[in-house]
């Protein structure tokens, strides 16, 4: 069977979900052969063997920290060239696109960003992607060369299929172009305690009508009490309430969780091509034209401020 | 000597008409309005505040799109570019991903490059993946999601926030960076940029002007394929209740009901 290789995401040897939904995905066109790499790659290996890899490529080097994405783009060349791959997925973070398009270029292949499915086909892998603020559903094709693909998270159910996942050490030598770009510093970000908001089941959002900073108390109030990340718009993200990183939209995260809730939000078509392929969608809003209502399974016209801390409580008294 | 930025900006149809498919599958580009795209505007700015903070510098805005992409040229002139480089040919139509890169990649070599600024994506494709393919191509460091950017003594700094932390980047010029909608409100054009716009140089090139075989391009030249292409089904109308009191209860019901909690 052909062999598909997946580029791992991970923190330290952390598998991230995403990289666990594509390999159900990549099991579907052929057999995974993983590639990890930097700082805890091979401790990436049992996730990833218990998940379908066969094969988990691993290599680390201070380039993967200290330098900007052509490292990676070496070593996945690398693993391209050792296993002559019949597809190669890549996990749709900013990083793992650029990564994607450059090995892309480099082996003469066609690239297909932000897929949403995958399904083998005849003449290959078709990638299902969501388009024009998911309002459009495509099809496509990579014709040329080995088709790359970069998938988004929640595209597929994570699934046990326990497989070898023999570690194996990939050659890799950097390209004298490696080292272009210069990390002179990193932040991490601190954590909250909540779940990853791209791959949460319940995101609980706020926009402009949530009106400041502090208000954001009660929206976290209502995702802590279902155990939900926190969104929030663009209009609340530049009037400076909540953090750039918690965005929903098109410019910021794509979700597409089984519940989402907006409150505040008017559901312009930026934020909607963030979260529209939300399983379930409730919003809450004052002005029962606001077009997030045009949305919605359920809405309530009304206040956030009496709405959201009401339900809230009713929540927590359901879950006793 | 003069700081050569090259801005790449893109003619989309604007986000909040009824964009759709042609026949062919490509991007419907006639029948809805065009803009420059507003995450291009961003890039736009920050090349024009590298262009003062330099001693000397010249900023030319590059587009590879139809005879209307004028109008995003005419938008980025009256921001304040210097000139404009339209690459026009009809044998672009329905070009890829990687096609696109390769014209431009071919134009800023034309024109001649210090530095290349992009959008973060276009607000069509989406892809945000351009900026990446023209330094590869170019064989010169990508600087690229910068929420912050700042050019001193042939060095480009910038700070990249990803999801698990943020960066400070460095790198030497020549170099191709892109911005996010996070580096800084874009400029107004102003009613004297307006006019002095019309003044500006605007050159055209096709594919012939950039040693490109039209098979290299347009739809039969891509690397990939739309296969089909179907609009979402509209979502069946929900239950909407006016809160009078009992809103929050009621939602609390429908989440049981779904089995939320
Ligand atoms: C290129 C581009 C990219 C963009 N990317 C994004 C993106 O990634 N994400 C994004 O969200 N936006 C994005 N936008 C911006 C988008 O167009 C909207 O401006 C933004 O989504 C509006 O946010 P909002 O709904 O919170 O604010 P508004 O549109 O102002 O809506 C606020 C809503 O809150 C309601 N409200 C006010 N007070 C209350 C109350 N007490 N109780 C209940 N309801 C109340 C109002 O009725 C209103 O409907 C982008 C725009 C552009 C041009
Ligand atoms: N046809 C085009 N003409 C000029 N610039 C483009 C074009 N397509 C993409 N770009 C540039 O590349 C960036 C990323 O685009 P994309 O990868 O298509 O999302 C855009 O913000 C533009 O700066």
């Amino acid at each position: 069977m052909a062999e598909v290789l997946v580029y791992v995401d991970h923190v330290d040897g952390a598998v991230r979900k995403p990289t666990l939904e594509l390999l159900t995905l990549a099991r579907r066109i052929g057999e995974p052969v993983a590639v990890a790499l930097g700082n805890g790659a091979a401790d990436t290996a049992a996730a990833l063997a218990e998940h379908g890899a066969v094969k988990v490529l691993t290599h680390d080097a201070s380039e993967y920290a200290d330098y900007l994405v052509v490292p990676k783009v070496d070593a996945l060349q690398a693993a391209y060239e050792a296993v002559s791959p019949a597809a190669v997925l890549v996990p749709s973070s900013a990083e793992g696109k650029e990564i994607a398009a450059r090995l892309a270029l480099r082996v003469g292949s066609g690239i297909i960003t932000d897929a949403v499915d995958l399904e083998a086909g005849d003449e290959g892998p078709v990638a299902t992607q969501s388009v024009f603020a998911a309002s459009f559903t495509t099809k496509s094709l990579v014709i040329k060369g080995t088709p790359v693909i970069t998938v988004k998270p929640n595209s597929a159910a994570v699934e046990a299929a326990p497989a070898a996942g023999a570690v194996e050490a990939l050659a890799v030598s950097f390209s004298e172009k490696a080292t272009g770009t210069k990390v002179t510093g990193r932040t991490a970000r601190e954590s909250t305690g909540r779940p990853e908001l791209t791959e949460a089941a319940i995101v609980v959002s706020g926009g402009r009508g949530v009106n400041g900073a502090e208000n954001f108390a009660i929206i976290e109030a209502l995702a802590d009490s279902l155990g939900a990340a926190v969104g929030a718009s663009r209009a609340a993200v530049d009037a400076g309430w909540y953090p750039h990183t918690n965005q929903v939209g098109q410019t910021g995260k794509s979700v597409s969780p089984q519940l989402y809730i907006a409150s505040g939000i008017s559901g312009a078509i930026q934020h909607r091509a963030g979260m529209q392929t939300s399983k379930t969608i409730v919003a809450i809003n004052k002005d029962s034209e606001a077009p997030i209502f045009d949305l919605v399974d359920y809405g309530v016209v009304g206040d956030l401020f009496d709405v959201v801390p009401q339900l809230t409580e009713e929540v927590k008294s359901r879950k006793g | 000597m003069s700081l050569r930025i090259v801005v790449t900006v893109k003619y989309v149809p604007d986000a909040t008409g009824d964009r759709h498919f042609a026949d062919d599958l490509t991007v419907d580009r006639d029948d809805v309005d065009g803009l420059l795209s507003e995450l291009d505007e961003y890039a736009v700015e920050q090349a024009l505040q590298i262009a003062e903070d330099a001693d000397d510098a010249e900023v030319t805005v590059l587009t590879v799109g139809p005879e209307d992409a004028k109008d995003a040229l005419r938008k980025a002139l009256s921001m304040g570019a210097d000139k404009a480089i339209h690459v026009e040919d009809d044998d672009l139509h329905g070009t890829d991903i990687i096609g696109t890169s390769l014209v431009l990649a071919k134009a800023i070599e034309k024109a001649g490059f210090d530095l290349v600024v992009s959008g973060m994506a276009s607000t069509d494709g989406t892809a945000g993946v351009v900026p990446a393919l023209l330094a590869e191509r170019l064989g010169v460091p990508q600087v690229t999601l910068l929420s912050e950017v700042s050019v001193e003594d042939g060095t480009v700094k910038g700070r990249r926030d990803g999801d698990a932390a943020s960066e400070q980047l460095e790198a030497q010029l020549p170099a191709v960076v892109s911005v996010t909608d996070q580096s800084g409100e874009a400029r107004y054009p102003s009613f004297k940029g307006i006019m002095a716009a019309k003044k500006k140089p605007v050159e055209s090139w096709d594919l012939s002007d950039l040693d490109i075989d039209a098979e290299e391009v347009g739809l039969d030249g891509a690397w990939t394929k739309v296969d089909a292409a179907a609009e979402r089904p509209a979502r069946t109308a929900g239950t909407i209740v006016k809160d009078e009191g009992e809103g929050g209860k009621q939602l609390a019901e429908f989440l049981a009901s779904q089995k939320f909690i």
